[in-house]
């Protein structure tokens, strides 16, 4: 049996309609699929919109960052978004970290170096939970690739929020109804509005836009070796292209003694 | 291959193509091979969180003259002193021909009351003795390392003992007036 | 070839003392005859050797950067991802490479039992090979734990979990799995030492793999013995040329995983660090478990004996049964194409595998179309076990075999076997 035969083969149809079904229904009846959107760093030749990850660092910074870490991302590695060295420098020095013990064994307070990692809110997760009502803000580090539909999912929680919930649905103390997120019942407030912040560039700050930007943002920083790696991959690709050709042609070379019936050749 | 000349020249055409191909696979397979293994020789160079501690900012403003603080630059030990006007007078007056590794005390410094140095002996790598106040100095003044007997002077000029140079000056640049960044 | 060996005076010298190239020649080059009409099928055998090989040169990488504590795995992991030079690129390579060695060996396998490369003289060649999937899979669920994320460590706790059904000691025997009275510390750095060990296992059982091949040769697509010289062609360079060829097209397949859809066979609950207080709503297994896991989850109570160690004795039971095959099988017919009832039973057996992937994939009480997973499961899972204890032995009696060619070579020449050959 060929493989050209295999594939249209009976059992290879069946095959095909299983994979089919298997991919579908997989989801538990949770959070409402989230909408596919046309991100610019997808697709093999993909890459970050600098301008929406700078402002999504913005609104991480004067919004998200209250309340949600980022201990994975360093502030050097901000340079990743375009920001210039000294840039860098002037954020990290607008936060605090603990350092020490010096020689005395004290600790002590000092301004954040581009070498420092995000520096958290709250201390740890316990005076997290403390000062929101008992639920933990996850860290944001890997966000964007540890949900379901990643990018698509964190837009559309964002935009998802509902100001009543439908009919017959009743919330829980201090929650908030959000169509995507699992159950409904969400902890965190709707955190983005129309003009929640003001961007220095002119881009009118919608809820749309702001929620693009941020995912834009924290997308970037679950996969800062996105671009490098869709970069190398298309190189990586032509090549093994080129030189499975070239080995393919080899091999019918190799091979043409073998050949029998009618293509046998002289 | 013994053939009628005709078959012969057909064959010759073959081996020759095939033998092109041939090298020109290996070529490339070749030269795919070399550029899949940088991959795995960088792997082990320096990570992005190490080389971003490659430099270390230290600010000067409070050593008082005649002290000496230590600070970690890429995990070695940095001496930073405050010298007196004593030892700097000391440190330029020696004579090259007294000095095993001659190097003049206005090369080894950028301001003369600040002396900026690798802590690390340059015999076997042990310590050299000689930041803090009550540590022995040795017979010239400066440092002196314990594990096998290195005397250097004010300088950190090796002066006598078993090691064969200065303590190494690392490159390191006056930021303003009170901070220096190393590396 | 061979010959020329001997003239240079270097080489002549080894060989004097150390017969290496002549071992080469007879293992991998022209000294070893191979069946001419061997297809494309037969390109998964040294693609499984290649990507052992592959991973292990990244894991080694990999572990130079990897922490195994507690407290510090998960962020050593994305230290590799974020900061170690090309880091990414070997975790990717390393984390995608699992599952590209289980398609690999999947395929491999069923292409044996496709054309019966089990059977005599082969039995003990496949024997060694279930050995080398059973350690396949011991080696990729202690490095799935390695990353330390939700599933890792739920992954973990349920199939250590699985021991507790031994009856009596199962209790005992978890707790000295773990070192500890939970999945912890002690148990990552078991893992890790055993994650480290095993490929090195799995290395020499390849080698006793190949040893036992080379004894009697490649069984070939027509299945009957190489009766002289003119069935075989020498391996170099016809099918180092043909393997090099495919590793070609497995490799474009395989890094368009690892450098655009890198995480394509991952859950993303894995990139949420491990906490013991809080199970993942979903837990799945990776892909490569899932028929088993749909085995284990499908055996209900029976007699004396409970549905967890049903299901226990089930899951390792679907890969033990494969020891017996060589004597389930009676039948003196090798290849399915000269078999036509276990040709059409081996592909709805493929099905049935699918099925039970498929089904391992959904949670048990998720329904399809009315039907209850949980029973589409028990129906496959009892399929599977009849395949080999029922179906194959009476097909072995009952079937009537097309006649076998006399020989690979007159196969070839009446182009019956000839076409794959050529291709």
């Amino acid at each position: 049996m060929t493989i050209k035969r295999f594939l249209f083969s009976a059992p290879a149809l069946a095959l095909a309609g299983l994979l089919a079904f298997a991919s579908g229904p997989a989801l538990a009846a949770a959070g409402a699929k989230p909408e596919a959107r046309d991100w610019s760093f997808h697709g093999m030749f993909g890459t970050y919109d600098r301008g929406a990850q700078q402002r999504g660092f913005q609104v991480y910074r004067e919004v998200c960052a209250a309340c949600h870490s980022l201990r994975l991302v360093a502030y050097r590695n901000l340079d990743g978004i375009g920001l210039s060295e000294d840039q860098i420098k002037a954020v990290a020095a607008e936060y605090e970290v603990t350092d020490g013990p010096n020689e005395e064994g004290e600790m002590y307070s000092r301004p954040a170096k581009p070498s420092d990692r995000f520096v958290s809110p709250f201390a740890n997760d316990n005076a997290a939970r403390a000062a929101n009502n008992g639920a933990l803000p996850p860290d944001l580090s890997l966000m964007a690739k540890a949900r379901k539909g990643g990018p698509d999912y964190l837009y559309a929680l964002l935009t998802g929020y509902k100001e009543e919930p439908p009919e017959g649905v009743k919330l829980n103390e201090g929650m908030n109804y959000n169509v995507y997120f699992p159950a409904h019942q969400i902890a965190m407030a709707p955190p983005l509005e129309d003009d929640a912040i003001e961007y220095p560039d002119g881009t009118k700050p919608t809820l749309n836009q702001l929620s693009e930007d941020v995912t834009t943002f924290l997308n970037w920083a679950a996969e800062p070796e996105l671009e490098e790696r869709k970069r190398l991959g298309i190189k990586v690709l032509l090549f093994l292209i080129v030189l499975t050709a070239m080995m393919y042609a080899l091999k019918r070379q190799v091979w043409r003694d073998q050949h029998l019936g009618p293509v046998s050749p002289k | 291959m013994t053939d009628t000349p005709m078959t012969n020249t057909v064959d010759t055409d073959d081996k020759t193509r095939r033998d092109f191909l041939l090298l020109s696979t290996l070529a490339v397979g070749a030269v795919g091979s070399g550029l899949a293994a940088w991959p795995f020789i960088d792997v082990m160079n320096p990570a992005a969180d190490t080389l971003a501690l490659s430099t270390t900012e230290v600010d000067l403003e409070p050593i008082e003259e005649g002290m000496s603080i230590t600070v970690v630059w890429r995990g070695r030990p940095v001496f930073i002193r405050y010298r007196t006007a004593a030892e700097i007078k000391e440190a330029g007056a020696v004579s090259m021909d007294d000095l095993i590794d001659p190097e003049a005390d206005k090369d080894r410094v950028q301001k003369p009351q600040w002396l900026i140095m690798v802590g690390i002996c340059t015999h076997l790598g042990c310590i050299p003795l000689g930041q803090k106040s009550n540590d022995p100095k040795g017979e010239y003044g400066g440092w002196f390392c314990p594990c096998h007997g290195s005397h250097y002077d004010t300088s950190g000029r090796i002066r006598k003992g078993p090691a064969p140079k200065n303590l190494v000056v690392p490159t390191y640049r006056f930021l303003t007036d009170t901070t220096i960044r190393i590396g | 070839m061979s010959n020329r060996f001997y003239e240079n005076p270097v080489i002549k010298w080894i060989e004097y003392r150390l017969p290496i190239f002549h071992f080469i020649d007879e293992s991998v080059g022209s000294g070893y005859p191979t069946p001419k009409n061997l297809n494309y099928w037969w390109n998964f055998g040294s693609l499984a050797g290649i990507v052992l090989t592959i991973m292990i040169a990244t894991g080694i990488v990999l572990a130079m950067n990897y922490t195994p504590h507690v407290d510090y795995a998960f962020e050593s992991v994305e230290r590799i991802m974020r900061d170690v030079n090309y880091g990414w690129l070997m975790r990717y390579i390393h984390m995608n490479g699992g599952s590209m060695f289980f398609i690999v060996v999947y395929i491999h396998m069923f292409r044996g039992l496709y054309y019966g490369s089990f059977k005599e003289p082969r039995e003990l060649l496949w024997i060694i090979g279930v050995f080398i999937i059973l350690t396949m899979m011991a080696t990729a669920f202690m490095g799935y734990v390695l990353p330390w994320g939700q599933q890792s460590f739920w992954a973990a706790t349920v199939i250590t979990n699985l021991f507790s059904a031994i009856p009596l000691i199962g209790e005992s025997i978890v707790t000295w799995l773990w070192g500890g009275f939970t999945v912890g510390n002690p148990t990552l750095n078991r893992f890790y030492a055993f994650h480290y060990l095993l490929p090195f296992v799995l290395f020499g059982l390849v080698f006793v793999h190949l040893w036992a091949l080379h004894v009697h040769k490649s069984n070939n697509p027509v299945g009957v013995d190489i009766k002289g010289p003119q069935d075989t062609i020498p391996f170099h360079p016809y099918y180092t040329m043909k393997d090099l060829y495919g590793l070609g097209v497995f490799l474009i397949f395989f890094m368009f995983f690892v450098f655009f859809a890198p995480n394509f066979f991952g859950e993303p609950d894995n990139y949420i660090k491990a906490n013991p207080l809080v199970t993942p709503t979903h837990i799945v297994p990776e892909w490569y478990f899932l028929p088993s896991y749909a085995i284990l989850r499908a055996v209900p109570d029976m007699w004396i004996i409970s549905a967890k160690l049903g299901g226990v004795i089930g899951m390792f039971g679907s890969t033990l049964i494969l020891l017996l095959l060589p004597w389930l099988d009676r039948s003196p017919v090798r290849s399915a194409r000269f078999r036509p009832i276990y040709k059409q039973f081996f592909w709805v057996f493929v099905v049935d595998c699918l099925i039970l992937g498929w089904v391992g994939a959904n949670t048990p009480d998720a329904v399809f179309h009315g039907v209850p997973f949980l029973w589409i499961g028990r129906v496959a899972t009892v399929y599977y076990f009849a395949h080999f204890l029922v179906i194959i032995p009476l097909i072995s009696i009952l079937e009537k075999p097309k006649p076998l060619p006399d020989s690979i070579s007159a196969a070839v020449t009446e182009g019956g076997g000839a076409t794959e050959a050529a291709e």
